[in-house]
């Protein structure tokens, strides 16, 4: 079966989805994502979909849905590199994702998981 | 013997020419602004030619016959043209129409002898010449709408452009009212170029737009929420304070996004996220 691979980069976990994402695809990467975040203790998680293509509701919902799960884990989520077409259909079928972060790129989503790192950091130094 | 009314007319083609531009040129509805008399003569000598050519005596009978489809053509080509120059329907209809009166006056002067048989005639080319102007307007008519589609089209691609303000920022000044279909359009740049100059800021000036009521402001929240989603800020700016008034009046909650009163506003907003500012250079 298909799997989509997680990457561990520091403190960040990083998944690129290649493929056109179908509903089972997309609850296993949710049920994965969520395992990883947990045993690796990461600090954040990228999801690169550069890739996709297609979208409807149910994939926004698991969007939003491993958003939901990571921050309960302690775990900002980062989506970056959406298509305006992506971006579009979501707003069309009433998903504008509140919960979760964008970026444009891996670059940017990269700095701003690393400057909320940083600022959560300061203030546990702080205390 | 029964005299033949298409020969009559093929064989006093000369004349009717002759008295068709005499007739159109004393009208009073002749444009020599937009076409010349040596143009006109040669249009109307077009379709005398095509006419009488293609004029026999079933055709005459029957308007819808296929034989005059090469009159149509040309007549289409001509009402066409017409409605692209700027030629108004009644203009474009009295060059049909003044054509019948040649015809009547040649045929009233060739069948002198028996009125039974001039009113019968005359009936008949009555009948031609009234579908004949039928298919002028319907063509001037689609004519007219091919031109007013041209345009709008024109106008929805003149009227969202994306300009590049600085290195990360994009604006874009909406001018006119905001529907559906224009949305989507504004949208689809706009996304479009936030990803090809990945830019993180994205300024939407609405100084342009004449009003806002809750549909335009769904359309802008509808607009910001997929620029968010992009991984942009979006930015409104050139909100009057009209609008700013009807937008409370209706109760229009607008609080999640960053509202700034004029695009300079808006600049120095953008500057102060990039962490970029803007010095006056003291001269020495």
């Amino acid at each position: 079966m298909d799997k989509i691979p997680i990457l561990k980069i520091g403190h960040f976990l990083m998944v690129a989805i290649q493929v056109d994402l179908y509903d089972r695809l997309a609850l296993n990467l949710e049920a994965d994502l969520v395992q990883a975040v947990s045993k690796t203790g990461a600090r954040g998680v990228l999801i690169d979909i550069s890739a996709v293509s297609i979208v409807d509701s149910f994939m926004g919902r698991i969007l939003g849905n491993i958003a939901g799960m990571s921050k309960v884990l302690d775990a900002d989520t980062v989506i970056v590199g959406m298509q305006p077409a992506v971006a579009i259909t979501l707003v069309e079928l009433g998903l504008p994702l509140k919960g979760v972060q964008t970026a444009l790129n891996v670059e940017k989503g990269m700095e701003l998981l690393q400057q909320k790192l940083q600022i959560t950091g300061e203030e546990e130094s702080e205390e | 013997m029964k005299l033949d009314t298409a020969k009559i007319l093929q064989k006093r083609k000369k004349q009717i020419l002759e008295l068709w531009m005499k007739n159109q040129l004393v009208d009073f509805s002749l444009r020599e602004d937009l076409m010349s008399n040596d143009e006109l003569t040669v249009q109307s000598e077009e379709l005398v030619d095509v006419l009488l050519q293609t004029l026999s005596s079933t055709s005459l009978e029957d308007i819808q016959a296929s034989s005059l489809d090469a009159v149509h053509e040309v007549l289409e080509g001509i009402s066409i043209s017409r409605a692209k120059q700027g030629y108004s329907p009644r203009e474009t209809g009295m060059f049909v129409f003044s054509l019948k009166d040649a015809l009547l006056s040649i045929l009233a002067q060739e069948i002198k002898n028996d009125p039974v048989q001039l009113l019968d005639e005359s009936l008949k080319v009555s009948k031609l010449i009234d579908s004949l102007g039928i298919i002028t307007f319907e063509t001037f008519i689609k004519g007219r709408e091919e031109v007013i589609l041209r345009q709008t089209d024109e106008i929805t691609e003149i009227s969202t452009p994306v300009i590049r303000v600085w290195d990360g920022i994009v604006a874009m000044p909406i001018i006119g009212t905001l529907d559906s279909s224009r949305t989507q359009v504004v949208m689809e740049n706009l996304l479009q170029e936030i990803v090809d100059t990945s830019s993180s800021i994205a300024i939407l000036d609405i100084s342009g737009v004449p009003a806002v009521d809750s549909l335009v402001a769904q359309h802008l929240i509808k607009t910001v929420s997929a620029t968010r989603l992009m991984g942009a800020e979006c930015i409104i700016s050139g909100i009057r304070p009209e609008i700013a008034q009807t937008v409370v009046h209706l109760g229009i909650d607008l609080s999640g996004i960053v509202t700034k009163a004029s695009l300079a506003s808006a600049l120095r907003h953008a500057y102060a996220l990039l962490q970029l500012e803007v010095k006056k250079v003291v001269a020495k």
